[in-house]
Order: C-alpha cells, then structure tokens, then sequence
C-alpha cells in the first residue's frame, strides 16, 4: 500500500482557558484521517471547528496533546519534512517593510536555492499570482488579497510536493478566488498533493477528490463532495418562463422573480411536473438539485451533536 | 548556520528600515552636541566629560533599543502572525530565535559604531586632536556593546514566554538588579538574618553582574582597562549570553503559537 501523503492518527489538542489557565477546552479530538499522493482534500468545517487547529498541528506551529501525524511518512517533528511541504496561514501577514519579491526571495533562501535560481523563481511566481506589476511595492500597502496571493506564491515557490492552504479564497473577489482555484487545478494536474480548509462548499465541490467534515473538533465524515452533501438532495428546483399560466397547478406552488418563476418540489414529482410545463407552453430555464447550504448542513451535525450530549447527559454515561 | 544568517539579516534589515533607529542616531549626535557644549564650559575637563557624557548616551540609547526592539524580536513576529509561514520553512525554532538575536546585536554594532564616530568626533573638536590614550574609548564602548548583546539575549527569553509589557518590565528589572550584583554580594548588613544574606548572596551569583562591563570612570579619567578585565568580561557575556539563549530557544521551542 502507498504511504500517504498526510496521515493523522489520534491527534488531540486542547487549549487552556479561564483565571490562571486551570480550564481546558478540547479543540481536537482523537483525529484520525489520510490524504492520499496527488489528491485534492478539502477540509470543511464551520469557523472553531478545528480546520486551522489540525493544519497548524501539521505545520508544528502548535504541538499535539496526543496522537501523531506523518506527512510524506515523515513525522511532523522532523523539519527536513518541510523542504517538500507549501504553507498558506490563514489571514496571511508578512514582514511589511518588504517588497513581494523581497519577500519570496527570503523565503527562498531556506530551500537552499541558488540566487540564480531564486531570482526565476520568483519572477515566474509574481508572474503566476498577478503581481508582477505590484513586486517593488512594499506589503503594507497591499490589499488583504494581494497578501493571500503573496501567500499563496510563497507556498508553491519551491516545488512542493504537498501544499497545505488555510482558507485559500479568503478575502479574495471572484477573480482572485478563480485564479486560486486554477491554481491548485494545476498543483493537482502536476501531481502535487493538496490540503486545504474552507467553509465555502462551492469550493470543495468543484476541485476536491475527497472532503473531510470536521465540526466541534471531531471528522465526522471523509468521502467525496457528493458522498458528504449530495446524498443529502432535499429535492429539486425548476427555473421556467410562461406566457399564460392560467391552466398551471404548478404556479401556486412557484415564486416570481423577475420574469420567471422559481418552483421548488421533490424529486418523484419531478417529471410530472415537466409535463405539466410542457403542456403549458412554458419554458424550462433550469433544473437543478436543492443541496442543503454549508451552513444547513454543518448546523445538522451541531445539532445531533447536541442532541447527544444531552442523551449521555440525561441517561447519565 | 546558513537560516540563522539569513533571519539574521532579515532582522538587521527590518532594523535599517525602521524609522525609530534613524530617530535614536539622530538623538545620539544631539547629545554629541551637548556634549561639545558641555566640554566648552567645563573648563579644562572638557575631555572627561564628552567621554562620559558620550559613552553614558552610548549605553543608554543602546539600552533602550536592545529591551524595546529585543521584546519585539519574537513577540511581534507572533503577534502579527509574521512567524508562521517562516516556522512552516524548513527552519528550526532555535535558529530562527539565534538569528533575531544575531540581527538585533548587527543592528546594535553598527549604531554604537555610529555612536561612537560621533565621540571621536566630538573629542576632536574640542582637543583637535587624538591621541594615543584616546583608544581606550573603543574598549569601553566594546564592553557596553557586550552589555547591550546580554540585555537582549534577557529580553529575548522574557519575551518566549510572556506579555511583551511584562517582558520590557523584567528586563529592565533584571537591568537594575544586575547593576547592583556587586553591591548585593559585599553588602554588610546588621538587620538581615544569615540565612538571608546567604539566598541574597546567592541570587546576587545568579543575576547578571553589569558592573563587569562598567569602565567609564577609568576611561573618562584617561587610564587603561586592562587586559585581564577585558578578557574577563568577555567569557563571563558570552557564557551567560549561551545560557540565557539557551533557555530562550528551550521554551520557545515547545511554544505554542496563537
């Protein structure tokens, strides 16, 4: 069996809190997941669900409670491993008094990479993130997505074979978010393994192989986007146009915007329903699957997770 | 040693770059100026006290750079999240902590450096001249830079592991104390118990002993330090510097980020 690219086994953390920090709140709990060679993986999970927690376990900016984890089967204590690994922070924020390719340049440095080699690569880099023209400008004038394209170079500079991105389309408008997603398009396309957290479900749908569901500190679920959301279709939802609708049940049960009519229906009625429309004369802009949103779905999980620490509670284990 | 040159530098850079270092060379060729002034009525100790005068700004303006920036070598790195992408770098934590503190005490030598033209300078205005004697200057301005290397080498490891205010307060705290070691260590008092005055002999050992680099008086005075003091002075801030890093890189290295 091939090793993983990122294996997690019972990883734990928790922080301390309260007056002389005597309280622990669990941010982790017994994580075990794998992220196999030249795959996408999205981590999903609301905001304090843990998604920053684990990257950061990974990256050992913050150190395990319990458990361990290996990326390319090397431990996480061992920082030869990072000469192979790209890491976007979240929210990044670098040495402002630098200019972009000062910046890169620096890190570049501990790759070990000849000034020659440095200097391409940072050029190419610039060029890939759409700052080639804002290079000699200093950090603290760019914008929150300027920085998360600073970020996100940085974390590809050296070729890595695993790139981990926290929050990758954070703060960036539509153009930046499709420019990142063809970005790690093309990191999966040369093979490279990629992690990265969202809470944006459009996102992992459209790039990742595999997506881990992660809520209150606990995975509680690791398949495709289709296996985590689709299987959950609340029923479907027919977009259509009609000049006269007088002879259309269908109508009651439909909104107007605009000029069209929105109705929304389960799926058995589905087809009797296009045949209704059909009849009618109408015309059938769309049909599309009604998904629960992130929120529904991750509300959900919050919810049964209540639900059974209230049974524990009540039943007393 | 290559990662620790390159934060090193970085540091040193970051330094250059800030306006605040401008600001204190400036206020160093004030006192200068004042010091001129000073040596121009004080007549005929005017060498004297442009020496002390000069090497007191020395001391203090480097006191101030090397606990306010030394405390914000790592705690700002952390509190701005700077750290994070650097820690993901294959980069051990120890050589990130030895780089900050190399890149402060560059940035401290080229200032005091600075500093310290600005003294001859103004030695050679008032005497035009400069003579042999004149080049002790150098030796003490070499110990107060040993001084300020172990002030921040302090100022690191408060800041490993508390506030940033906290640490300027214990490192200004352990200034003061380790100003007066020597004194703790002779003091001869009549109310304290002996079992007192043992623990404060003992604490006296364990703070660091500044007066080790103090030779102002003699230098101002135009007398020599000798070698053995120089020598002395020299093991004693690097062994304590090695050990007090040393813990820094020890607690920092198990530190959890926010």
């Amino acid at each position: 069996m091939a090793t993983p690219a990122i294996e997690i086994e019972h990883l734990s953390k928790e922080y301390p809190y309260g007056f002389l920090n005597l309280k622990k709140k669990k941010s982790l709990e017994d994580l075990s997941m794998r992220v196999e060679t030249g795959e996408v993986f999205g981590f999903l999970g609301p905001n304090g669900a843990g998604k920053s927690t684990t990257i950061k376990l990974l990256m050992r900016l913050i150190f395990p409670d319990g458990g361990t984890a290996r990326i390319l089967g090397k431990s996480i204590d061992d920082v030869s491993m990072h000469r192979d690994i790209g890491y976007l922070p979240e929210q990044p924020y670098f040495y402002d008094y630098l200019t972009a390719a000062e910046l890169l340049d620096y890190f570049a440095r501990f790759h070990g990479l000849t000034a020659a080699d440095r200097q391409t690569r940072v050029q190419n880099m610039l060029k890939k993130v759409g700052l080639e023209t804002a290079k000699k400008i200093q950090l603290r004038k760019y914008s929150k997505g300027m920085l998360q394209r600073v970020g996100l170079a940085q974390a590809i500079l050296h070729d890595p074979q695993v790139v981990v991105l926290d929050e990758p389309m954070s703060g960036l408008d539509p153009l930046g978010r499709r420019e990142v997603r063809d970005i790690i398009l093309e990191l999966k396309k040369e093979g490279r393994t990629v992690l990265f957290s969202t809470h944006i479900l459009s996102d992992a749908e459209m790039l990742c192989d595999q997506v881990g569901v992660i809520v209150g500190g606990k995975l509680r679920g690791v398949g495709t986007p289709g296996e985590i959301v689709g299987i959950k279709t609340q029923g479907m939802e027919i977009l259509f146009e009609v000049a006269d609708g007088k002879n259309l049940p269908l109508l009651s049960k439909a909104t107007r915007t605009g000029g069209s009519y929105r109705v929304q229906l389960p799926e058995q009625e589905l087809y009797g329903a296009i045949d209704q429309l059909k009849a009618a004369g109408a015309r059938i802009l769309s049909v599309a699957q009604i998904k629960p949103t992130l929120e529904e779905f991750f509300m959900n999980l919050v919810e049964a997770d209540r639900a059974q620490a209230n049974a524990v509670e009540v039943s007393g284990k | 040693m290559k990662n620790v040159r390159t934060v090193a530098a970085n540091t040193f850079r970051e330094a250059v770059r800030d306006r605040v270092l401008y600001n204190l060379v400036f206020f160093a060729l004030l006192m200068m100026g004042a010091a001129i002034l000073v040596g121009q009525i004080s007549i005929g100790i005017e060498e004297s006290v442009i020496i002390s005068l000069g090497l007191t700004a020395i001391s203090v303006i480097g006191l101030f750079i090397a606990v306010f920036i030394g405390v914000g070598l790592v705690s700002k790195e952390m509190d701005k999240r700077t750290l994070y992408a650097l820690l993901a770098k294959p980069v051990e934590r120890w050589e990130f902590l030895l780089g900050k503190f190399c890149g402060l005490v560059m940035t401290l030598t080229v200032n005091t450096a600075a500093m310290a033209v600005g003294l001859y300078l103004a030695l050679w205005s008032v005497k035009h001249t400069l003579e042999k004697s004149d080049a002790w200057v150098l030796v003490a301005v070499y110990l107060i830079l040993l001084k300020l290397a172990l002030i921040v080498a302090l100022a690191l490891l408060f800041s490993c592991f508390t506030t940033p205010f906290l640490a300027i307060l214990f490192t200004a705290g352990i200034y003061v104390a380790g100003v007066f070691a020597g004194n703790l260590r002779t003091m001869q008092a009549v109310n304290i118990t002996a079992g007192a005055m043992t623990l404060m002999k003992g604490i006296s050992y364990l703070l660091p002993n500044f007066e080790n680099f103090n030779v102002m008086g003699a230098v101002a005075h135009g007398r020599g330090v000798p070698g053995a003091v120089v020598g002395q002075a020299t093991l004693y801030a690097v062994c304590y510097g090695v050990v007090v890093l040393a813990g820094a890189a020890a607690i920092f290295s198990r530190r959890n980020l926010k």
